[in-house]
């Protein structure tokens, strides 16, 4: 276990150390990514003001603080993606990274997890930014506060199993994009990103709940800009780490599979 | 005398789709998938002792990194077996893995953003390796190949040769007891290239490794390797010491001498390999080479005469053109 705990510490920070190599890179990637929810939320904005001030409970200090919030979750999103896998398996990296004693997976989720504290030491400022542009109405209790620290957290591991399910799948197809594509659409509509799951239809809510999705995006968005009771913010976490589960299990079922089909054709 | 390296029978065959070119072939390869049966690596066996360095010679595509990935458990054989420090490679046990390690002269492991040291620093987290342990050789490295100004830079702006050295670094820092080389001087000058030999030669003496060495340099194999095997078409074609491969491949010898009389005619005596004024290499069948040195000596007036084998290049040029089906 102390070797895991030292070798994530390490990778986390080669991750923060290669990052800090490019800041303006950096800045300007944060930057783009917000141009997303800013649309959202301007458009959104528009639609409870002529609604009459609000839609579906969300007024327009409730949206910008619904958008606002996304933007630390979907920086949090980022995981090593499919086209990564493909990257890997065509460069010969998953080769090297086989000789190491120590799971290729390991790698990817410190070296992520340290990436992360670069993303929210430069989404700090671009928040504070964008509150003082759209003024949420963000009120969150330390409970609230306590449950998005580890939302967030486990939102990337669950997007981190599910992403790196869908890679795997590259040791059978060397080309995963079209497979992602039709993930990323699901996952637009069905996890909050495109609009608060509050706002669609019930059978979409209801669908939402058996998939990953929502429990790597619209959930830890709601912990903190939501109304969430406390057995709804535990429910919650509980669902995340349901999904965890089962994504380590089916991440080591499908790994075990596909790195004998790996290893018979060579990389 | 123990075993590093056990391989019986090692065979590897993989099904490679294939089809003419043009579009009505790639349509028609849609409803149906024609394979070829490639045999990378075919029914090979040898042994290595602990602590011998072996060359493994071979063309492109002769198999070398084939089996290299297999002894080093990225490749699972179609057939035969393979042991390395008594563990099957292709099960990847995290102690396996530990002992050894491979290194590839054109793929590197080294973060490219980031000076050399802090990527040192996580192969010691991967390998568990005690500060202290690692601290001393990592630094013993550093000074044997005269790095040290160089480890504070970011990999980027090293030269091919610099962070050839640090991935050598990199890749031994846990001290393996089987070092599986993949032409580590590929690309580098002859400066470098010797740097390198010298290292791996006194890693092997110091901590006793075995080595298993792909080069296309000969000068490699010649400083390092006192046994070679020789892969051809995925068939061991030689296993034995260097000078035995050249007396058994090598079917001339080079005659050089130098001439008092330059204009003298010399195609009577054999092939012509060089002439340089009065300076002449004949390169005759191995088995006329006193006969022709003696009617050199009492046909022509000829100084400081010297019969040689071929280098040991052109032994290695000829026997990688036998033809597959004399393999």
């Amino acid at each position: 276990m102390k070797r895991y705990f030292d070798y994530y510490r390490a990778q986390m920070k080669i991750a923060v150390l290669q990052e800090f190599q490019y800041p303006i890179a950096q800045y300007f990637y944060m930057i783009g990514m917000i141009a997303e929810p800013v649309i959202y939320m301007v458009v959104w904005s528009a639609v409870a003001v002529q609604q009459g001030g609000a839609v579906g409970g969300y007024t327009p200090g409730g949206f910008a603080a619904y958008y606002i919030v996304w933007t630390l979750v979907r920086n949090m999103n980022i995981v090593f993606t499919p086209y990564g896998w493909e990257w890997r398996i065509r460069e010969g990296r998953l080769s090297m990274e086989l000789l190491r004693p120590i799971h290729p997976l390991h790698g990817d989720v410190a070296y992520f997890a340290g990436w992360k504290f670069v993303v929210i030491a430069l989404w700090i400022p671009l928040a504070i930014f964008l509150s003082l542009i759209f003024k949420p109405d963000l009120h969150p209790t330390l409970l609230e506060g306590v449950a998005f620290f580890f939302a967030i957290w486990l939102a990337y591991l669950i997007r981190t199993m599910t992403l790196s399910l869908l890679g795997m799948i590259t040791f059978w197809t060397t080309r995963v994009s079209a497979i992602f594509e039709l993930y990323f659409a699901a996952e637009l509509v069905l996890s909050g990103r495109l609009v608060p799951l509050t706002l669609m239809p019930q059978w979409v809510q209801d669908l939402a709940w058996f998939f990953p999705f929502r429990w790597a995006f619209g959930f830890p968005i709601e912990t903190l800009a939501g109304n969430l009771t406390t057995s709804q913010l535990l429910g919650g976490l509980g669902m995340q780490a349901a999904w965890i589960v089962i994504g380590i299990v089916a991440t080591n079922l499908l790994w075990r599979v596909g790195i004998k089909k790996f290893s018979a054709v060579g990389g | 005398m123990s075993l590093a390296v056990n391989v019986s029978s090692l065979t590897k065959h993989y099904q490679v789709p294939e089809r003419e070119a043009g579009l009505k072939a790639a349509a028609q390869g849609l409803f149906k998938r024609r394979y070829r049966t490639v045999k990378a690596v075919d029914d090979i066996s040898f042994q290595i002792p602990t602590g011998e360095v072996v060359g493994f010679l071979g063309p492109n595509g002769a198999g070398k990194t084939t089996t290299l990935k297999m002894l080093s458990g990225l490749l699972h054989p179609t057939g035969g077996s393979a042991s390395v420090l008594d563990f099957e490679p292709f099960r990847r046990s995290h102690d396996f893995l530990r002992q050894i390690t491979l290194v590839m002269g054109n793929r590197n492991q080294l973060s490219w953003d980031l000076p050399a040291l802090d990527s040192f620093d996580l192969q010691r987290a991967i390998y568990g390796l005690h500060a202290d342990e690692f601290k001393k050789t990592r630094d013993e490295f550093i000074e044997i190949l005269e790095v040290g100004s160089l480890v504070k830079q970011p990999v980027r702006n090293l030269s091919l040769g610099e962070r050839m050295k640090m991935e050598i670094i990199g890749a031994l820092l846990h001290k393996p007891k089987v070092l599986f080389l993949d032409e580590p001087t590929i690309g580098l000058d002859v400066t470098m290239q010797k740097r390198i030999r010298t290292f791996v030669a006194e890693y092997n003496q110091r901590y006793g490794a075995t080595v298993l060495l792909t080069s296309h340099y000969m000068a490699d194999v010649e400083a390092l390797c006192k046994r070679v095997v020789v892969i051809h078409h995925g068939k061991i074609l030689f296993d034995g010491n260097l000078s035995a491969l050249v007396e058994r491949f090598s079917a001339f010898k080079t005659v050089a001498f130098t001439l008092t009389d330059s204009a003298s005619d010399l195609t009577p005596f054999g092939e012509v390999a060089a002439r340089d004024g009065s300076r002449v290499t004949l390169r005759v069948p191995k088995e006329k080479a006193s006969e022709v040195t003696s009617r050199l000596l009492t046909s022509l007036q000829v100084e400081d005469l010297t019969v040689e084998a071929l280098p040991i290049e052109d032994v290695i040029a000829s026997v990688f053109a036998i033809p597959k089906e004399a393999a």
